[in-house]
């Protein structure tokens, strides 16, 4: 009966949507499930936008005026709570920190992670499985467990409190996923292509450098986003094994100016370098936001 | 780039498939034994020993050396340390303050996952069927906006998410302000100042910071559904409900058990969202967790070797907590799957 059922109206809904595909005719439960989802997902867009704006708003007041109304408007849009932020309270000094940190550590991880991943994928070397899972582990441990042995093997190496003990501090816990994100991306490559390149007498470096990287290219690009927001982002590692000021980065600058805020209360300043801190990760986010929802989705999306 | 990563399926099909059609007697094989040349072995030294001599410097050994340093009254400065046994696991469980923050945690690994994943779910059915009901199953119109829009949060640094809502928080923010738009007076009222309400409200920036992550990843796995199914059921009577009940959630069981750990974890740790929103624990120690507390015994109170001890409990909760997730989705799944036979 079932089958029945099913024969008969199978050539239904093709009429249908040939007939509508040009005027759509929405019942009117369609409307209401439309209008409904659309008035609940407008309301999750203001509340998501809406703290972004307020703090923009009054990155341009004074303290008194924040204090005084929510929602009243600067009485002059100046730049002063910005520089103060920026020189005053040394968020420039701690942007450059973040941008060299996180940037040589990106390229540090991005080498390394395609490196081993490639090895791992392609060659049967004994152990390799090991390794593995290895990393496999070391994805799932708490970074918390880490952490006090971590500031002693730093502080023996002479590397606490400096920016590249924090650097290879951050490729060391970004290289697990690295490799994993890169490790289906080699396996799946064709070895036809690497034999070719043997064969036309490149050896491993050249095969790997000219053949095989460019070709990881999709992969490589959404795990450099992904490590870029990770990295950007990391807030454990530096509080604990960074306490120099001079070497301070954007996250705990912050943490560290809203707890002395407490106290003397420059909420100006303070939304100024809130603002400083968001827009350099939005405006990649903006620029790069379909590869970034892409490399979430892992190529499940069509 | 999008094109190069579609291009990338068939392309890899197709070698596959000449592979397959020409009978080769060993498909993709892992290599070939090659001799010991300078080429090989510089390219195997570089390419696997220094990847792997930084991992495990970096992460297995603190890893290793912290479950030994649990088991020691090491204080971090002294060059001397006992070895105690089990005494700081025991002195941690008749610890109420570390039972607080581990209730604490308790209860955040359970509420943020529900929570989160149940508006993700619901935000990402909207956008993928929540269209009309006849033609093609479709998603409501001009959906991509809310998706770039609601992602906005995952971006922003945890740290920088925690300061911005506690300013939303303070009694004369935005929130107050916003509840004094409906004419109600709030007095004030500090919403991480009072232990009725602190919990509520850092529960609530966690959320917010992650749904739109999460509503991203389910949008895909919906859409990696065959759009033949979504027409069955459609064909078969199911409404967008239904649908949804019965197509939807089955079908990315594994991205939601996935969402459930890693929301888990997540909540487990905590650290960053409560060092912005109360650093110092919130009242009565009413938010405290236990990464906090292990910040705290470590780098405040110079008791390494009892912070080692509460990491160990940290780690191992967690792996309590992924099995327990498996478990619980492996049992719901076996039940569905009886149902359905």
């Amino acid at each position: 009966m079932s089958t029945d059922t099913r024969a008969a109206i199978t050539i239904d809904p093709k009429s249908t949507s040939r007939k509508g595909l040009r005027t759509p005719k929405d019942t009117t439960s369609d409307k209401v499930v439309g209008g409904l989802s659309h008035g609940v997902l407008a309301v999750w867009s203001i509340v998501v936008i809406l703290p972004m704006l307020w703090t923009l708003v009054g990155s341009f007041k004074t303290t008194k005026e924040i204090f005084a109304s929510p929602f009243g408007l600067p009485a002059d849009w100046n730049f002063d709570n910005y520089v103060n932020a920026w020189v005053k309270n040394n968020f420039g000094g701690m942007f450059l920190n973040t941008v060299i940190v996180v940037g040589v550590a990106l390229v540090l991880v991005m080498v390394l992670g395609a490196m081993c991943a490639y090895v791992l994928a392609r060659f049967a070397l004994p152990g390799s499985r090991v390794i593995y899972y290895l990393m496999l582990a070391g994805l799932t441990f708490p970074v918390f467990l880490a952490i006090v042995p971590l500031f002693f093997i730093l502080q023996g190496m002479g590397l606490l409190n400096t920016l590249p003990g924090l650097i290879i501090t951050y490729v060391a816990f970004a290289l697990p996923f690295t490799v994993f994100f890169l490790f289906s991306f080699f396996k799946s490559l064709p070895y036809e292509i690497q034999e070719a390149a043997y064969v036309d007498g490149a050896g491993e470096w050249r095969t790997f450098f000219q053949v095989m990287l460019p070709m990881a290219k999709p992969g490589m690009a959404a795990i450099a986003i992904m490590n870029f927001l990770g990295l950007w982002n990391q807030f454990l590692l530096p509080i604990s094994l960074n306490t120099n000021q001079d070497n301070y980065v954007l996250s705990q600058g912050m943490a560290n100016f809203a707890s002395a805020a407490g106290y003397q209360v420059d909420f100006g300043a303070m939304f100024a370098a809130v603002i400083i801190t968001i827009v350099p990760v939005l405006v990649v986010y903006v620029l790069f936001q379909r590869q970034l929802q892409g490399s979430v989705s892992q190529g499940t999306s069509k | 780039m999008t094109s190069q990563t579609a291009s990338g399926g068939p392309q890899l099909q197709t070698a596959a498939a000449t592979a397959a059609r020409t009978g080769r007697r060993k498909p993709p094989r892992a290599g070939v034994p090659r001799k010991l040349t300078l080429d090989y072995v510089s390219f195997l030294i570089v390419f696997l020993g220094l990847p792997v001599a930084i991992f495990l410097i970096f992460v297995i050994s603190p890893f290793v050396q912290a479950v030994y340093y649990s088991m020691t009254n090491w204080t971090g400065f002294s060059a001397t340390m006992d070895f105690i046994g089990v005494q700081n696991f025991v002195r941690l469980f008749q610890d109420p303050t570390f039972l607080q923050a581990m209730g604490n945690n308790a209860l955040l690994a359970i509420v943020v996952p529900l929570i989160t994943i149940a508006i993700a779910l619901i935000f990402a059915s909207m956008i993928t069927v929540g269209g009309p009901s006849h033609g093609q199953v479709r998603g409501l119109k001009a959906s991509s906006f809310y998706r770039v829009v609601s992602f906005f949060p995952y971006v922003i640094p945890a740290i920088v998410i925690a300061i911005l809502w506690n300013m939303i928080y303070t009694p004369s923010g935005l929130l107050n302000g916003l509840i004094g738009l409906l004419g109600i007076d709030m007095n004030e009222y500090a919403w991480l100042g009072d232990e009725r309400t602190a919990m509520g409200a850092t529960i609530f920036v966690i959320v917010w910071s992650m749904v739109g992550f999460y509503m991203v990843l389910f949008v895909a796995a919906i859409k990696g559904i065959p759009s033949e199914t979504l027409e069955a059921a459609r064909i078969d009577g199911a409404g967008r409900f239904r649908t949804v009940i019965s197509i939807l959630l089955p079908q990315i069981r594994d991205n939601v058990q996935t969402a459930y750990i890693y929301l888990g974890i997540l909540a487990l740790d905590a650290f960053v969202y409560m060092a912005g929103l109360n650093a110092t624990g919130g009242p009565g120690n009413s938010t405290l967790v236990m990464s906090q507390y292990l910040f705290r015994t470590a780098f405040e109170k110079g008791q390494f070797g009892l912070a080692s001890a509460m990491g160990v409990v940290l780690a191992v909760l967690t792996l309590l907590f992924a099995a327990l997730v498996i478990g619980v989705f492996r049992l719901i799944g076996g039940k569905d799957e009886g149902g359905r036979a």
